[in-house]
């Protein structure tokens, strides 16, 4: 419980600040970036998420522990990503003695 | 209600690290996927949800406040708008899907190219939606529940935690859908 | 004072056990001393259930052509004894009935945080567990315990989905526990109890809590997209149209890598208060051992790549799963360190439950020791899949985690039930157990190294001499769990009355009467010691 009443202003002020990042968000999509488009569009939902959890779940108020709760969930999530796509996208790299590599480009793989 | 919360980001960080590998690898087939989907729909639920937010956030506000009108009001109000949510993601959106054939299991007839890993782009959107719309649904019942005890008077300014630890868990309902949102909507760019 | 005179004293003074009578108020209470003995009688039952499919296998293995059983029963036995041990009786063991029992006394308050949640946990973990033994009844599982794809997802013709959809909500009832445990031991601290004056049981409770909450949702979502996949036949890890097995093996070990320090951080916690407790001296290095239980709850979510060195994840990975996977022993072997300090120069007493804590200690070394074999990633090669990989864990889980389990329900048994148990025996069976756990699993290591692969219900005849001594060494296990369990229910209506601390031991749960009133304390104490402050007046015999 933070206690902490919030005036119903900057309530209004978040929620617009949200629906103009949304707005952003899909007019990027209609713009050519390449790969910065998945760059912008997971930046801007950060920032709106930051926006709820700070203000309409009253983070920015609370205590150092409800906001190390939070951190310990997204660096194990990170983890989780980390380590797993770690595997995924490192399969193809095995490493092989030069002298095989002729041998290997006659080879189905 | 925060520990709670950080076992949902591990139980969506489940799916979200299964989906960022298989979007990774298929890309291409991932993005025909998303264009498939309705943007504008997207982006309507996404605007009901933050709306549905504001009002929780307010009505959390009015119950440190004692102010039980005002209470109950907003209760409902974030009640309706989360229905309006489920109701246009079922009712529309996976009506629409249905019926004309991408549903995963149900009704697949899309044979394009690259059809199979399309499928599992919407065997991802239908599980993700379908998960976060579960949780919606619990949160709905949550807000009934809450409005009952509103208006029998159960909450003061002494009084008002469940309304508190309620509103976080919505919030982060809506966080989920603010991620949801690009990554299933916007990967494929519309130009 | 003469028993009579103590009996009726027992008898007419109030305490949780008949504060209120009636199977109502035992389903619905919210004490968590009563809802700890409901986890005992369930996860006591799911412990036998379990064996007795070990005891089949091991039957089965006595022979080289598993003259027994067919393979696909014996499949679906050793899937079913390892869910049912795993889930059933491994993760709630000391957590669900020594932690809902002691957290709250150790730390000087009348109940957890959150007690109607607790009774809910119980609610949620027996329906998955008739869940699960619907599961077994209706044709049973025979994908092992670990559900790999493709396996369960496309050629499995048996009830996988609801096996799995069992384990899914047991989850949750460890999930809350956890939850419970952590608001608990951060806002309800009795005071004078700072984070340095808790006993170390507390400072292992609340790691494993730590794992319970971070790694179970990830378990949670790698079955329910196994039970998807099975039901609407999408491809999320098949291969056939463009997923990936292995990824299931990612989200699965995700969890249960740290899952095993669920069950042995625990043990590790109580082997502490035994060791100090009959050696009768402080224990060495308390913030070393405080350090290393949470360190070991955040190292084990780093290292789940171990068990997937041959599935056909990259070297890379492979490299660094291997390198964390000998970082986390470090905080285990320090721990062991500490509690040979600590035997050292203390006046040590061989009751029963120190007998178990001696017993843990080695067989819990030897178990980490071939842990680190099996962490070199070129020696798992060769020791993947087989029995020496069996051997290990069961070294862990049965030679630590239930030795853990076992020393803390003799310890704590007095303050329980209010009755001694009878110590002769206890000292018997324990000594039975060290010996036929090893006569059980030592060969399996051997086994193991020779090749032998797990699994099999049949093996070639060399292999005999081997599988027979473990079968062997299996019987005589079992005698040693059923001795327990009579003389246990026994003592509850014949053993001796014990008094308030029979152990001369610290900690606030032995300042309270054996056994304790609902509310556990009259006033909430106030503390001004440090956790093993042997040697003051407050520890003599009572």
């Amino acid at each position: 419980m933070s206690g902490h009443i919030v005036s119903k202003k900057l309530y209004i002020l978040i929620f617009a600040a949200l629906i103009a990042l949304t707005a952003l968000t899909t007019g990027v999509a209609y713009v050519d970036l390449g790969k910065w488009n998945t760059v912008a569009a997971l930046a801007i939902a950060l920032a709106k998420a930051s926006l709820v959890t700070l203000f309409f779940m009253h983070l920015r108020w609370s205590s150092g522990l409800m906001r190390m709760v939070l951190v310990a969930a997204f660096v194990w999530f990170a983890i989780l990503v980390t380590l797993t796509l770690a595997d995924e996208f490192t399969r193809q790299w095995t490493p092989v003695p030069s002298s095989w590599e002729a041998q290997i480009q006659q080879t189905v793989r | 209600m925060w520990v709670f919360l950080a076992t949902e980001v591990m139980f969506f960080g489940g799916l979200f690290t299964a989906y960022v590998l298989y979007r990774n690898f298929y890309f291409p087939a991932f993005e025909a996927g998303s264009r498939l989907l309705d943007i504008k729909i997207g982006a309507f639920n996404t605007a009901v949800l933050l709306c549905s937010s504001l009002t929780m956030a307010l009505a959390v506000r009015a119950a440190q406040l004692g102010k039980k009108r005002f209470l109950i009001t907003f209760l409902l109000l974030t009640l309706l708008l989360g229905a309006t949510f489920v109701a246009v993601k079922f009712g529309l959106e996976w009506r629409h899907d249905y019926l004309e054939g991408f549903a995963p299991g149900a009704n697949w007839t899309f044979h394009g190219p690259d059809w199979r890993h399309v499928e599992l782009f919407f065997c991802f959107y239908f599980f993700l939606t379908g998960v976060h719309a579960l949780h919606m649904l619990i949160g709905i019942g949550i807000l009934t529940v809450l409005i009952v005890m509103a208006v029998r008077g159960r909450f003061s300014p002494e009084r008002y935690n469940a309304i508190e630890v309620s509103g976080l868990y919505w919030h982060f309902v809506d966080i989920v859908w603010i991620f949801l949102y690009p990554l299933l909507y916007l990967i494929g760019g519309r130009y | 004072m003469a028993t009579a005179a103590v009996e009726t004293e027992i008898e007419s003074r109030v305490h949780y056990l008949n504060a209120s009578y009636g199977i109502k108020s035992w389903l619905l209470t919210t004490d968590h001393k009563r809802i700890a003995l409901l986890y005992l009688v369930s996860i006591t039952v799911f412990f036998f259930v379990g064996g007795s499919a070990a005891v089949l296998m091991r039957l089965n293995l006595i022979t080289p052509e598993g003259a027994l059983l067919e393979p696909a029963t014996y499949n679906k036995l050793f899937s079913m004894h390892g869910i049912i041990m795993v889930f059933f009786f491994l993760i709630p063991s000391i957590p669900a009935v020594l932690g809902n029992f002691l957290v709250p006394m150790m730390i000087g308050a009348r109940d957890l945080a959150f007690p109607r949640i607790n009774l809910l946990s119980w609610y949620v973990f027996m329906a998955g567990g008739l869940l699960t033994l619907y599961a077994v009844i209706s044709g049973g599982v025979d994908t092992g315990w670990t559900f790999y794809t493709p396996l369960s997802t496309t050629y499995a013709n048996t009830s996988v989905i609801s096996a799995a959809l069992g384990v899914f909500i047991t989850g949750f009832s460890s999930i809350l526990t956890g939850l419970n445990f952590v608001v608990t031991i951060h806002k309800m601290r009795a005071p004078g109890m700072t984070w340095f004056r808790m006993p170390l049981f507390l400072w292992a409770m609340y790691a494993t809590s730590l794992i319970q909450i971070l790694g179970t949702p990830v378990l949670a979502i790698s079955l329910t997209l196994v039970a998807l996949e099975r039901i609407l036949h999408v491809g999320v890890f098949d291969p056939a149209v463009g997923g990936d097995p292995v990824l299931f093996q990612h989200l699965f070990w995700f969890y249960s890598h740290p899952a095993v320090y669920i069950m042995i951080l625990p043990s590790m916690g109580v082997i502490s208060e035994l060791v100090t407790a009959f050696s009768k001296k402080r224990i060495f290095g308390y913030s070393f051992i405080a350090f290393s239980s949470v360190a070991i709850a955040v190292i084990s979510f780093l290292v789940w790549g171990h068990h997937m060195f041959v599935a056909g994840q990259s070297i890379y990975a492979g490299l660094v799963f291997s390198l964390l996977s000998f970082a986390v022993a470090i905080p285990s072997a320090i721990k062991v360190f500490n509690w040979a300090a600590t035997l050292y120069k203390g006046s040590v007493s061989y009751d029963a439950p120190m007998l178990y804590a001696l017993g843990f200690v080695g067989l819990f070394t030897m178990g980490g020791l071939t842990g680190l074999f099996l962490a070199a990633l070129a020696v798992d090669v060769h020791v993947h899949g087989t029995y020496f990989v069996v051997a290990h864990f069961h070294y862990i889980m049965v030679g630590g985690a239930v030795m853990g389990y076992l020393g803390g329900i003799h310890y704590w048994w007095p303050k329980i039930s209010g009755r001694l148990y009878p110590e002769g025996w206890a000292r018997l069976s324990a000594a039975i157990l060290f010996i036929g756990f090893n006569l059980t699993f030592f060969p399996q290591y051997v086994l193991g190294y020779l090749g032998m692969p797990r699994r099999y219900a049949v093996y070639p005849p060399e292999f005999q001499v081997l599988n027979v001594m473990s079968s062997a060494g299996a019987s005589i296990l079992g005698v040693g769990y059923l001795i327990p369990l009579v003389y246990l229910v026994w003592s509850m209506r014949y053993g001796k009355i014990a008094g308030p601390n029979p152990w001369g031991a610290t900690g606030l749960e032995w300042q309270t009467p054996s056994p304790p009133p609902t509310e556990n304390f009259e006033e909430t104490p106030v503390v001004t010691e440090e956790a093993y402050a042997y040697g003051s007046e407050e520890t003599q015999v009572a």
